[in-house]
Parts: C-alpha cells; sequence; structure tokens
C-alpha cells in the first residue's frame, strides 16, 4: 500500500483544485456505477454532486472517502496523484465525510461518541473543551456531555459535523445532509457552510434538492446514468433546467383539480393517544385528525416526531382504544391490520423491503400479501392465476421495470419496487390510502408517477393521507397540510392558505395542538 | 490472515438443490476414513452400512417402516421451521402420541371393535398436539423460547412412559419386565405385505406428505406461514398473525409426531415399553433440513436417515461395531448440510475487509 504523499502547504499562486478526479470508473456486477467520471473542487468551493438516486453519487463519494476502490481512473488532491487509499488515509489528508445515516451510540455522550473517533480523544475533558469551542465557532450549537439518545435528529447531525471539523478538513463530504432537518435547521446548516467554506475548507455537497443547491452552491456536477451529464453553475440555473440535466428530459407536472368541499369521513383520529414502544421513541398525544373522501391530508413533520407510532396505529399493526380510530365512521381502534383491509383501508409503508414486499417472494406471491382480499384464496386455497393476473395488472399499470411476475421482490430497485407496491395498494380500489414517505429514495421520473397515480386515486374518491418530509411534494399534492412535532399534531390547514414558512415553524414545534370540531376539548 | 464469509448476490437454486447430495458425499468420505480407523475395511463397512440392509424386500420393507415415522414428524417440523417456529420436541410429542393410543388400546384391552384403531389414531394425534401446545401457549404468552420448552418436555415425556410402563401399565403377566401387554389384534395397524412388517403407518405418512405439500405450496394459510418465517415485519404489516403460525405449527407438528408414536406401538411394537422410539422426532428435524423444508424432499430425507437406522443395526450385527454409528452418520450429515448451506450462500474470503465505514 502506497502512502501518498503528504500535500504541498497552501500556496496562494494558482493553487492547484483540492481534489481532482479523472475519469473514475466503477463496475458492479451488471452495473456500470461510474463511468469516466471527471471532478474538481477548488480550495473554498461549495461543489455540488446533483443526480437522481441510482446515478451513482453514493459510489463516486465512497470511492474518494477510500470506502471502495475505483476499477479505473485517477484522483488527485491537491495536486498529488493518489493511490489506494482507505478512510484512515482520506482523514489523515483531511477528507471528513458526514453520512446520510449517523454512526452515534444512543447510550454514550457527544464527547464519549466523539472520542472513539477521533485519535488522540483519550482525555475526555480537554475534548469536550475542544467540541465547546468548535461548536460556538461555527454555529453548531452542542452539549458534550449529552447522552445521543436524547438529541434530535438534527443535533445528531450537528455531532457528526462536529466530530469532522476537530480533524481539520480540507474537504468536508455531505452526503444528502437536509433530509433530516426542519427548513430553520436547514438555513442554519448553510451559514456554517459557508463559514467553512470561507476559511478554505472546500464542500461536496450532494444532494437532489435544487433549491438548495441553487441557494448555496457555486458550481455543480451532474449526474446521470453514472456518467457526468453537465457541469454547470447552478446559480445561473433555473430548478427546471436542472431537474431536466439530472433527469434528461422535462420533469413531469401533476394535474391538479379542487377537492370536493364535504366528502365522506374517512379516517378519524380522535384524541389518539399512545406510547412509544422503543424506550427512546416519542409517545403520541392527543392527535386529533380527519381525511374525507376525494382529498390528499398531508402531514409533514421531521423524522423521529412519532411518525412511527402514528403510522403503527393507523395501519392496525398498534392498536388503540377503539374510539380514538374510526374508518368510515365507525370505531376501528381496536380492530388488526386485516380487519382493517376488509374496511377499506390500503397502506404503503416506510420500509419497502421487508415489510411492504416479502424480499425472497415472486411479485406474484407478493401480490397476494395484501390483495388476499380480492377473491384470490377460495377454499383455503390460493388462486394463482389470480395472484399471477393481479401482479400483471399492477406491472402494466404503473410500469413496473422487473424481470417478469416471477422475479423475486429484492431484485428490483427501490423505486420499482416502490411503483409495485403504491400500484398493488392502490389498484385495490381501497377507500382511504395511507402513504408513509411515498417517493422516499425514488428517482424524479417515478416520483412524479408516483404522485400522479395518488392524485387520480383522489379523483376517484379516496380519501388519502400522506405522511412525508418532502416538504415540496407534500405541497405539491396535498388539499390540506398538518405537521406532527413531539408526538402532537398541528391543526391541518389548506394547503392554499398556509406556505412553506409556516409549515416550517410548525416543523421546529411552534404551534397550537390541533383542537377538535367538537366542543368536549378543552386545552 | 483474515477470513471473512460473504454473503452472495444471488444464492445459485442449482447449487441450492445440490447441496444435501454434496453434503450425503461428504458423509460418506468421512465414513470411509471413519471406518478404516476403526480398522474395518471400508468398503465391506459401507456395503453392510448402506446395501446389505436393502438388497431384500424385507430389508425394503424394513427401511419404509422406519422412514414412516421420520416423515410425519419430519413434515410437521418442516411446516414449523418455515415459519421460524422452532419445534425441536418431536421425540416427546410422539412419546406421548404413543402413551394416548396406546392407553386407549390398553383399556379397552379384551372389549374391543373396529372402532377402536381409528379412535387410537386420533388419540396418538390428539396426544401429540397437547404436549405441542404446551411449548406453543408458553411461547404466545410469555415469549418463552420454544427450543428449550420443547426440548426439554420430550425428556418429560419419556420419564412419564418410563414411569407408566415400570408401574400402573406394566403387563401384569410379563414377569416383571418393563412393559405393557400386547394389544389385541383389534389395536393393531395392519398389514399390508405378507411376510413384511409393513403396515399401514407408511400410507399414513404418505398421506401426510401429501397434505403438507398441499399446506405448504397451495394454500394461503401455508403462504401466511411463509411470509411470517421469511419476513416478520411484513407479516405483521399484511395482517397475519405470528401467534397463530406458532399454534399451527406446533398442533401440526404435534399431531403428526403424536400420531407417528402412534404407528410405533400399535404396528411393528404392539406394546409399549420405555424406548419406543429410537430418537425419530429428533432425527427428523435432519430429515426436515435435509429436505430442505419441502415435504417431498423431506420423504427422500426420511428414506436416508431410516437407511442409516438399518445400516446402524447391520453394522453391529455383522461387524460387531457399536450402535452409536447411527448417530455418529447422523450428525456428520447434518453437520455437513449446514455447512454446504453456509457455502451455498456465503462465499469465504481472505484478507482485510474492503469495506470499512468508519468516518
Amino acid at each position: 500500500m502506497t502512502d501518498p504523499m503528504p500535500p504541498a502547504p497552501d500556496s496562494t499562486v494558482a493553487a492547484p483544485p483540492r481534489l481532482e478526479l479523472r475519469g473514475i470508473t466503477k463496475r458492479y456486477p451488471g452495473v456500470l456505477a461510474n463511468e469516466g467520471i471527471d471532478l474538481r473542487v477548488a480550495p473554498g468551493e461549495i461543489h455540488a454532486l446533483l443526480g437522481e438516486n441510482g446515478a451513482g453519487k453514493s459510489t463516486l463519494v465512497k470511492i474518494i472517502y477510500g470506502v471502495v476502490k475505483a476499477d479505473a481512473g485517477e484522483m488527485l488532491w491537491q495536486g498529488a496523484p493518489l493511490g489506494s487509499h482507505t478512510p484512515a488515509q482520506a482523514r489523515h489528508l483531511g477528507i471528513g465525510m458526514v453520512f446520510q445515516h449517523f454512526n452515534l451510540f444512543d447510550t454514550l455522550t457527544v464527547a464519549e461518541n466523539i472520542a472513539l473517533c477521533i485519535e488522540g480523544g483519550g482525555d475526555l475533558k480537554a475534548l469536550a473543551g475542544r467540541i465547546a469551542e468548535v461548536s460556538g465557532r461555527y454555529g453548531l450549537p452542542i452539549d458534550p456531555l449529552r447522552h445521543v439518545h436524547g438529541l434530535s435528529v438534527g443535533e445528531r447531525q450537528r455531532v457528526e459535523i462536529v466530530r469532522c471539523l476537530l480533524q481539520d478538513p480540507k474537504l468536508l463530504i455531505m452526503d444528502e445532509p437536509t433530509s433530516v432537518l426542519t427548513p430553520l435547521e436547514v438555513e442554519k446548516l448553510f451559514e456554517t457552510l459557508r463559514r467553512l467554506a470561507g476559511e478554505g475548507c472546500s464542500i461536496l455537497y450532494i444532494s437532489h434538492k435544487l433549491d438548495e443547491i441553487r441557494a448555496l452552491c457555486q458550481s455543480a456536477t451532474v449526474l446521470r446514468g453514472g456518467r457526468v451529464s453537465a457541469d454547470c453553475d447552478p446559480r445561473e440555473e433555473t430548478p427546471k433546467s436542472l431537474a431536466e440535466m439530472m433527469i434528461g428530459r422535462e420533469l413531469p407536472v401533476c394535474r391538479h383539480r379542487e377537492p370536493p368541499e364535504d366528502g365522506a369521513e374517512r379516517l378519524a383520529l380522535d384524541g389518539l393517544s399512545l406510547a412509544a414502544e422503543d424506550p427512546f421513541g416519542t409517545d403520541l398525544r392527543d392527535i386529533r385528525l380527519t381525511v374525507r373522501a376525494g382529498e390528499i391530508v398531508g402531514i409533514a413533520g421531521v423524522a423521529g416526531n412519532g411518525q412511527n407510532a402514528l403510522l403503527a396505529a393507523l395501519s392496525g399493526e398498534r392498536r388503540a382504544p377503539p374510539g380514538q380510530v374510526r374508518l368510515g365512521g365507525r370505531p376501528a381502534g381496536h380492530l388488526g391490520p386485516r380487519a382493517r383491509r376488509a374496511r377499506g383501508l390500503a397502506f404503503v409503508p416506510e420500509e419497502r423491503l421487508g415489510r411492504g414486499a416479502v424480499p425472497g417472494m415472486t411479485l406474484a406471491d407478493n401480490a397476494l400479501l395484501t390483495g388476499y382480499q380480492k377473491g384470490m384464496v377460495r377454499h383455503g386455497l390460493v388462486r394463482f392465476e389470480r395472484t399471477r393476473a393481479y401482479a400483471q395488472e399492477v406491472v402494466d399499470a404503473f410500469k413496473v421495470v422487473c424481470g417478469g411476475i416471477g422475479a423475486e421482490a429484492r431484485s428490483l430497485s427501490g423505486g420499482n419496487l416502490q411503483k409495485f407496491i403504491l400500484g398493488r395498494e392502490i389498484l385495490l380500489e381501497p377507500a382511504l390510502l395511507i402513504l408513509a414517505y411515498p417517493t422516499w429514495g425514488v428517482d424524479v421520473g417515478a416520483a412524479a408517477q408516483i404522485r400522479q397515480a395518488v392524485i387520480d386515486l383522489r379523483d376517484r374518491g379516496a380519501g388519502i393521507l400522506v405522511v412525508s418530509e418532502e416538504l415540496e411534494e407534500l405541497f405539491e399534492i396535498s388539499d390540506r397540510i398538518a405537521v406532527i412535532g413531539k408526538g402532537r399534531l398541528s391543526p391541518a390547514k389548506r394547503t392554499r392558505d398556509t406556505g412553506v414558512e409556516e409549515v416550517g415553524r410548525w416543523m421546529a414545534g411552534m404551534f397550537a395542538p390541533a383542537l377538535d370540531e367538537g366542543p368536549k376539548h378543552v386545552a | 490472515m483474515w477470513l471473512r464469509l460473504e454473503p452472495r448476490a444471488q444464492a445459485s437454486r442449482r447449487l441450492r438443490t445440490a447441496a444435501p447430495l454434496i453434503a450425503l458425499a461428504l458423509t460418506l468420505a468421512s465414513g470411509t476414513v471413519l471406518f478404516g480407523a476403526l480398522g474395518q475395511n471400508p468398503i465391506l463397512a459401507l456395503h453392510t452400512f448402506f446395501i446389505r440392509p436393502i438388497d431384500s424386500l424385507y430389508g425394503l420393507s424394513e427401511l419404509a417402516i422406519k422412514a414412516a415415522p421420520l416423515a410425519l414428524c419430519a413434515v410437521g417440523l418442516a411446516i414449523g421451521f418455515r415459519g421460524n417456529v422452532w419445534n425441536i420436541g418431536a421425540e416427546g410429542q410422539l412419546t406421548m402420541g404413543a402413551i394416548c393410543g396406546g392407553g386407549l388400546a390398553l383399556a379397552f384391552y379384551g372389549a374391543e371393535g373396529p372402532w377402536l384403531l381409528p379412535l387410537m389414531v386420533l388419540a396418538g394425534g390428539l396426544g401429540g398436539m397437547a404436549w405441542g401446545a404446551i411449548p406453543a401457549l408458553l411461547k404466545t404468552r410469555f415469549n418463552a423460547n420454544e427450543i428449550l420448552t420443547s426440548l426439554m418436555l420430550s425428556y418429560v415425556a419419556i420419564q412419564l412412559l418410563g414411569y407408566l410402563v415400570h408401574g400402573p401399565w406394566r403387563d401384569p403377566e410379563g414377569y416383571n419386565f418393563p412393559e405393557t401387554r400386547l394389544f389385541g389384534e383389534q389395536a393393531l395397524l395392519p398389514v399390508l405385505l405378507e411376510d413384511t412388517r409393513l403396515h399401514a403407518g407408511v400410507v399414513l405418512a404418505l398421506i401426510a406428505v401429501g397434505l403438507g405439500w398441499l399446506l405448504l405450496s397451495r394454500s394461503f394459510a401455508g403462504f401466511q406461514i411463509k411470509v411470517v418465517g421469511q419476513a416478520p415485519a411484513a407479516a405483521a404489516y399484511a395482517g397475519f398473525s405470528r401467534g397463530r403460525v406458532v399454534w399451527l405449527s406446533f398442533l401440526i407438528g404435534g399431531g403428526l409426531a403424536g400420531i407417528a408414536g402412534l404407528g410405533e406401538v400399535a404396528g411393528p411394537m404392539g406394546q409399549l415399553n420405555p424406548t419406543v422410539s429410537p430418537g425419530y422426532g429428533f432425527a427428523a428435524i435432519i430429515c426436515a433440513f435435509l429436505g430442505r423444508l419441502h415435504p417431498f424432499g423431506v420423504l427422500l430425507a426420511s428414506l436416508l436417515l431410516a437407511l442409516l437406522f438399518l445400516g446402524g443395526e447391520s453394522l453391529q450385527m455383522h461387524l460387531n461395531l457399536p450402535l452409536a454409528i447411527t448417530g455418529v452418520f447422523q450428525g456428520l450429515l447434518l453437520f455437513f448440510v449446514l455447512a454446504c448451506d453456509v457455502f451455498v450462500r456465503y462465499r469465504v474470503r481472505f484478507g482485510r475487509a474492503a469495506v470499512g465505514l468508519a468516518p
């Protein structure tokens, strides 16, 4: 293993790029993840790496950080070529990375967590001082002595950033950092990043959120299908032109129409309260909400604010007192998933593989998973011709790319599996459809298709509840919108009567919990 | 030097099917070495072990008699294993079936009719079910590990049988031998083939295999079992109850094991004695895995395991080798099957892990 040459000290005259990639290629069995990728990041530059899911962003970042080795191509660090390097060597060079999924131990304090990953972190007291100093300097308030389990997601991210900053990075890689943050937190993060860049640290910012990239980055490399499709200055582009570079065609737009004023009640939550199962989870407190036929209600909120408990209470995986959940006007809190489905509920869960679909079973069998109440079972025996026909119908109607209905669910890409699961639930023609993070990790084209299918279902008279973190999406499809925070639900407001700003404030916890229409509730 | 197991992207279906055959070949190879070490001519020993027991019609019928209880138990276990329900107590459920069915034969001794045998089969099945219901209850009520409870209950059942045949149920004219009196004619399973002991229990085993296949491959209940086994979260999402699968698995497994036990006492034995089973209930676990948890595969595996039982006896008779050889071969076989499965699903890599994720 060759030790990379130590970089020359920063020179002011014609400094070489902080990082340069030339012709990086990486092939996985069956997939060309990266093909001939060139990328230059200047010192102090905030550089965006933009692309749909599956475009090759993650692979490229892993190559830069030394987690994965490229098959071909060259990588230069401050002008000096790098041989193969490990993540540890990358950190030595000054490459820091904040992952999308945090690597923190819940039961340890912030300082202990950081001590685990940096050299010379043995002296906790001194370290705590350094943490306080760095977090103060960059506007990342954090108490080094707190336990991680008590931290919000945004705070956890700060811990990860501080951990990188303690190692004096020259290049900070941020992988989809804002997907877990409220709009306010996003603004704070951007301030921190701008300050860092001002001090000469380069930042490689990975995202598919076009507005953020236009607000933050000075240059962008757009990936599509493993190749560089464009290099541009995002400040001079429109979201539309960026999206076209990303997906290679025009961004589809959803058709919309006004919802009926007073549809029948499909779902009502009447003071739903539920203790969290997990000791560090969030309890639900007095949730009140109505979903009517022909409308889409969106629930926004930062992950970890009670969404999981709420979704489990809606699907029937967790039971509640009968009257706290009503389906079609009748008490249903005590019913399990099967009985609720019999009342017209369909559900698209957050996890696709392992919950929404059985990984090792074929698509035909996975159609049976929730389609069993649609005449697929007779005298206790499965009518396989019907499960196959239904699976084929879903695949055709939703243009699911797969190796036929005999393909195992795990062989599908995330987006295609989501289309299959969503299609399976929609074609059941439910009276009420509940969607958890419907387009999470789905590419832009498929996401637009999914949104359109949901809107079409609403237009056929179904009531729909969408829980999501993507504000843009919620504003695009919801007729009414509410926010969940710390296990409480805000009132649902008509989407056109509110805006990102107000919802953002609610996401930060500033709202009065929903009061029921009824007079009995006194806050 | 680092040795790692890396999951294969796609486990080859052909390799998965071939794994039991590879395991069998490896078992034979080890057996050859073992016999050599014991000072025997390996070829002769293997011939005595595997060929000699079944070179006659009588031998083949004995093979079927031994395979029947194995297949009955193993089909039930395979159904449970598919649903991630680990019933290790088929031996006890088999013993309880023998006690209940045999008890009925003793109770109606001298007053029997053609109605007795069907009742005995029913009692055997119910006895096994009742014994299986205990771990199922403990699992669903208290989340007690079913591996431990079902295994421990096996020994309870065996002790109970010992108490009965040494005490209250001992043959009054049996010179104090710990066995019951011989059952009456009407309490015995009919013999199917003259000059052999081939009895109707074999037919019951074949029916069980067929029904097991119907359940697992064609029925919605079987689908639910498989979903619960493969993806518990998906089962919860779809509304399939894990508790129901636990109950179903234990009741089916216990019932079939109970019928197997009844088949032993109402078949070749014709009475109860302290050892109604030479370990069929445990060997059935091997059958289930060797048969890929598929009822037809289980049937083939049962024939093989039955041959190991016969071969062990044959070695003892002809070459004076200890009967423990059977256990050794069973163990080798299970070991190799499990090892082959690992290599089907994983590949071995030398050297340090290329993927480390410590930021």
